[in-house]
C-alpha cells in the first residue's frame, strides 16, 4: 500500500507497551490517526481499539533520518530502486531519506526530482526527500537550476553534487549565497579533484605497500577548510558529507568556535572499518572517501560523541555484483548502509559508552531532519507530534548476511556481512502506519 | 612452500626464500645440458595470462614451464574476449574449466594476481601486477647478487629511481630485507611512497653519497608520463642527479655490481658504457630469470604432482 493509500485510509490504532524512550524512561505510548495522541497512563486508558506491541525491553526512537542515500532511480534500478532501497530503509528504522542527485538522468531539474519524489510516495515506506544536483549534470560548471527544484512539489532543500566535489571556489561560492534565498544548504563531496587522481585507497602505510595510488586526507581537508571560510564569508549553511579524517573533524571544531554555519556527517563505516582490511584488495571495502586508520575513527566516534560532527548518514551506496567482483582499480566505490547503521552505531558507539540512545536520537533524527529541514521527522516523542518512529531491541544481535533477508536491498555489497552486530529493528512507523513489524517489512 | 601460490615477497620467509634460490641452481645446471629437459612437470598445464604486453617476462616463464615438460598456454588478453568486457572472474573460471595447474598472470592492476588467486584453484604466480610486485624479479636479482657476490648476508644495495610506482623496487626491498641484506632506497621524495620509512630499508635524496658506499646498485626505470605529473621538472634534471653515468661510476667499488630489470633508456638512467661494462649484469639476470622461474613452478607444481623426481 503506497502512502497515499496509507493517508486516505485510517490505520488502526497501536498501543507500544512499555517502550523506553530514548531519555530512559520507560512508558506507553498510543499511536492513533498518524500522530503520538498519548503517552503514560492516558495512553492505556485511551486505546480501544488499538493493536497492542508488547514493547518491553525495546528503545523508541524517532523515525531515523538519512541525510545521504543512493536510491539509484532513476538509471541504475539493476542496482537499486526507490521502492528497494525505501524499503531498506524502512527495516533500518529510517522514516526519511534523501535520495542523491547522481542518477542517471542527474536530479537538476525539477521534473527528475518531483519524478524521485513521487516515486518515494508511491512506494510508500518512508519519506523520500530528493537531493538536487548543485551544478547541471553534476558538471561543475553551471548551476543547475536551484530555484526550481525548491519550489517544485518535492521542495528540495539539500544540493549536493555527491559523488564529485564543487571544487571551483567561484562557482562553490555562488552556490552557497544562492540557496540561501531557499532555506537550503550545500552538501559537499569534499574531495579535491587534482589531489586524488587515480586515487584508490587511504594514503598510508597500506597503500604504500599494497602499490594501491594513494588518497590522501589533505585532498579532503583542504577543501572542508576552505568551504568554511567561504561559508563563513558569505554568511551561508554548509554541510560537509561523509567525513572521514582526524583533520577534518579539527577543522570543523575550529570553525564551528567561530561561529561558521557547518554541519557535518559520519558515516557508519567510518566508524568501524578501516584501511587495512583492504589487503587482500576486496573491493567490498573499497569507498568513497576510503576507509582511513585507526586513529582517524577513534576522532571520529569523537566528534561524533561530542556534537562536533552533527550526524549520521549511511552514504548507502548499491552496486550490482559484477561491479565489485573485480579487481580493485576497476571496482566501484561504495557499501550498503541503510540496514546496518543503527547497529554498527550501537556497537561503536552506545555499546562503547561514548553516546546515549538520547544522543543516537539527536545524531541519526533529530539533527538530520533539522539540517535538511525535513517537516514531521526529528521530532521528540511525545503526543501532538506525528507518529513516525522505530523500535529498536539494543539486546538482541544478528549476524549480518548479505544475501536475501533481512535484506530488501537489491545489491549485497555489504562490507558487515559475516560480522556480528548488536541490535535488532523490531518495528517502524511512518505517521502510524506500520512499515515494518516483527522486524519484517509489512 | 607453505602457500600454494606465489602472488607477494612478503609471503615469503627466510628459508623458503633461499628455497627457491637453492633449487634455482639445480635448476640451472638444466640450462647447461645439451637436452635443457627435465620431465618434473609432465602432463601439467601452465597458462601464461597477460594483460600486459611483456615479451620478455613472458617468454621467460615459457621456456621456463618448457623446460619442466609442462604444457603451456599464452593467453594474451589482447583480441581475447577479456578485452570485449569479460571479467578476471570469468577468465580464472574458464582457465580453472580448462584445468590450468599454474597461472601465470601480468596485469596492469595491483592486486590482480591475488584476486585471481581467490577465483581460480591453480597456483597463482604473480608476474607483476600493477605498482605492487613482481616477485620472481626480485628473486632473480638476488639469485643474480649472490652468483655475484658470493653471498646476501650483509651486502648493501642502492636502488635508485622511481621507488613509489616500481613493483621491482616493492618487491626487491621486502625480498632483500628478509635475506639480510641492507637496502637503501635513493629517489627524489616526489618518487618515495609517504611511508617508506615504516619499509625495511634506509631512504635518501642523494646518489653520490650513496654510490662509495654500495655493493650493488639497482638502477630502475622512469617512465617519462612522469614527467608530465610533475614528478619531476625534467628529464635532464633528473638524469644529472639520479642517472648512472660514466662519472658516478667512478664512485663505485672496484667489486661493486650495476643491475637493470629492463628495459632500459640508455643515457637517461643509465650510460650505455655501463650497461656494457663487466660490472653490469643485466644479460645475467635475463639468463637467472629462466631458473628461478622454473625453480618457482618447480616448487609450486611440482610437490603436489608427485613424480618426475628432483633435478
Ligand atoms: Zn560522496
Amino acid at each position: 500500500m503506497g502512502t497515499e493509500d496509507r493517508a486516505a485510509a485510517t490505520p488502526t490504532p497501536v498501543l507500544v507497551r512499555g517502550v523506553r524512550l530514548p531519555n530512559g524512561v520507560q512508558t506507553d505510548l498510543l499511536l492513533r490517526d498518524g500522530a503520538i495522541a498519548a503517552e503514560g497512563a492516558g495512553a492505556v486508558d485511551d486505546a480501544v481499539g488499538a493493536d497492542v506491541i508488547d514493547a518491553s525491553g525495546l528503545v523508541a526512537l524517532p523515525g531515523l533520518v538519512d541525510l545521504h542515500t543512493h536510491l539509484r532511480e532513476p538509471g541504475r534500478e539493476d542496482a537499486e530502486t526507490v521502492l528497494t532501497g525505501s524499503r531498506g530503509a524502512a527495516l533500518g528504522g529510517f522514516t526519511a531519506v534523501h535520495a542523491m542527485a547522481n542518477t542517471e538522468p542527474v536530479a537538476d531539474t525539477a521534473g527528475v526530482v518531483e519524478q524521485v519524489w513521487r516515486l518515494g510516495r508511491s512506494a510508500g515506506y518512508c519519506d523520500v526527500r530528493p537531493v538536487g544536483a548543485v551544478t547541471r549534470g553534476l558538471g561543475g560548471e553551471q548551476l543547475a537550476e536551484l530555484g526550481a527544484m525548491a519550489d517544485s512539489a518535492a521542495q528540495v532543500r539539500v544540493f549536493s553534487d555527491d559523488g564529485k566535489c564543487v571544487d571551483d571556489p567561484l562557482l562553490m561560492r555562488r552556490a552557497l549565497e544562492y540557496v540561501k534565498a531557499l532555506g537550503g544548504v550545500i552538501a559537499q563531496h569534499a574531495q579535491e579533484p587534482r589531489l586524488t587522481v587515480g586515487a584508490q585507497l587511504n594514503e598510508g602505510v597500506v597503500s604504500d605497500r599494497l602499490g594501491l595510488t594513494g588518497w590522501p586526507a589533505v585532498a579532503e581537508e583542504a577543501i572542508i577548510a576552505r568551504d568554511c571560510l567561504l561559508a563563513e564569508h558569505v554568511g551561508a549553511r554548509l554541510h560537509i558529507c561523509h567525513v572521514s579524517t582526524k583533520g577534518s573533524v579539527r577543522i570543523l571544531r575550529d570553525a564551528k568556535s567561530r561561529g561558521c554555519q557547518v554541519t557535518a556527517e559520519v558515516t557508519p563505516h567510518h566508524l568501524l572499518l578501516t584501511d587495512d582490511l583492504a589487503e587482500n584488495y576486496d573491493p567490498i571495502y573499497k569507498v568513497n572517501p576510503p576507509l582511513r586508520t585507526a586513529e582517524d575513527v577513534a576522532a571520529l566516534r569523537e566528534g561524533l560523541a561530542d556534537g562536533t560532527i552533527d550526524c549520521v548518514a549511511t552514504d548507502h551506496a548499491p552496486h550490482p555484483v559484477e561491479a565489485k567482483e573485480t579487481e580493485w582499480c576497476q571496482a566501484a566505490m561504495g557499501m550498503l548502509g541503510l540496514e546496518t547503521a543503527l547497529s554498527v552505531v550501537q556497537h561503536t558507539m552506545v555499546d562503547t559508552g561514548l553516546m546515549s540512545w538520547e544522543a543516537v536520537a539527536e545524531r541519526m533524527s533529530h539533527a538530520p531532519a533539522r539540517i535538511g529541514r525535513v517537516a514531521d521527522h526529528g521530532r521528540p516523542l511525545r503526543p501532538g507530534e506525528p507518529a513516525n518512529l522505530t523500535l529498536h531491541d539494543p539486546a538482541a544481535s544478528r549476524t549480518v548476511t548479505s544475501v536475501g533477508a533481512p535484506f530488501a536491498s537489491k545489491s549485497t555489497n555489504t562490507p558487515f556481512a559475516g560480522m556480528t552486530l548488536p541490535g535488532r529493528g523490531v518495528a517502524t512507523f511512518l505517521r502510524g502506519v506500520p512499515t515494518v513489524l516483527d522486524g519484517n517489512l509489512t | 612452500m607453505t602457500t600454494p601460490h606465489l602472488l607477494s615477497t612478503g609471503d615469503l620467509s627466510r628459508e623458503e626464500a633461499l628455497g627457491i634460490l637453492d633449487t634455482a641452481s639445480e635448476m640451472a645446471r638444466v640450462g647447461d645440458r645439451s637436452v635443457k629437459k627435465l620431465p618434473t612437470l609432465r602432463g601439467l598445464t601452465v597458462v601464461n595470462l597477460f594483460f600486459e604486453d611483456s615479451t620478455r617476462t613472458r617468454t621467460s616463464f615459457e621456456l621456463a614451464a618448457k623446460r619442466l615438460s609442462a604444457d603451456v598456454i599464452n593467453f594474451s588478453a589482447k583480441g581475447s574476449s577479456v578485452s570485449k568486457g569479460e571479467s578476471l572472474k570469468d577468465t580464472a573460471l574458464t582457465l580453472q574449466a580448462m584445468g590450468a595447474d599454474g597461472i601465470v598472470i601480468r596485469h596492469a592492476a595491483s592486486g590482480a594476481a591475488r584476486r585471481l588467486a581467490t577465483w581460480a584453484q591453480g597456483c597463482v604466480v604473480n608476474a607483476g601486477d600493477g605498482t605492487h610486485e613482481h616477485p620472481t624479479q626480485a628473486l632473480l636479482d638476488a639469485y643474480t647478487i649472490r652468483e655475484r657476490l658470493g653471498r646476501l648476508e650483509g651486502v648493501r644495495v642502492a636502488i635508485v629511481g622511481d621507488i613509489l610506482h616500481s613493483r621491482v623496487a616493492r618487491s626487491n626491498v621486502f625480498l632483500l630485507a628478509t635475506l639480510g641484506v641492507e637496502v637503501t632506497v635513493v629517489a627524489p621524495p616526489t618518487l618515495l611512497p609517504g611511508t617508506v620509512a615504516s619499509w625495511p630499508c634506509a631512504v635518501s635524496y642523494d646518489l653520490d653519497e650513496v654510490l662509495p658506499k654500495s655493493d650493488v646498485v639497482m638502477m630502475l626505470r622512469v617512465q617519462s608520463e612522469r614527467m608530465d605529473d610533475a614528478f619531476f621538472p625534467t628529464a635532464r634534471e633528473y638524469s644529472r642527479r639520479y642517472g648512472l653515468d660514466d662519472e658516478r661510476l667512478t664512485r663505485l667499488a672496484d667489486h661493486a655490481i650495476v643491475m637493470h630489470p629492463g628495459p632500459m633508456i640508455r643515457g637517461m638512467e643509465i650510460s650505455a658504457r655501463i650497461a656494457d661494462s663487466a660490472r653490469s649484469t643485466i644479460t645475467d639476470q635475463v639468463t637467472n630469470g629462466v631458473s628461478v622461474r622454473m625453480a618457482v613452478l618447480y616448487l609450486l607444481l611440482g610437490g603436489s604432482a608427485g613424480e618426475g623426481g628432483t633435478p
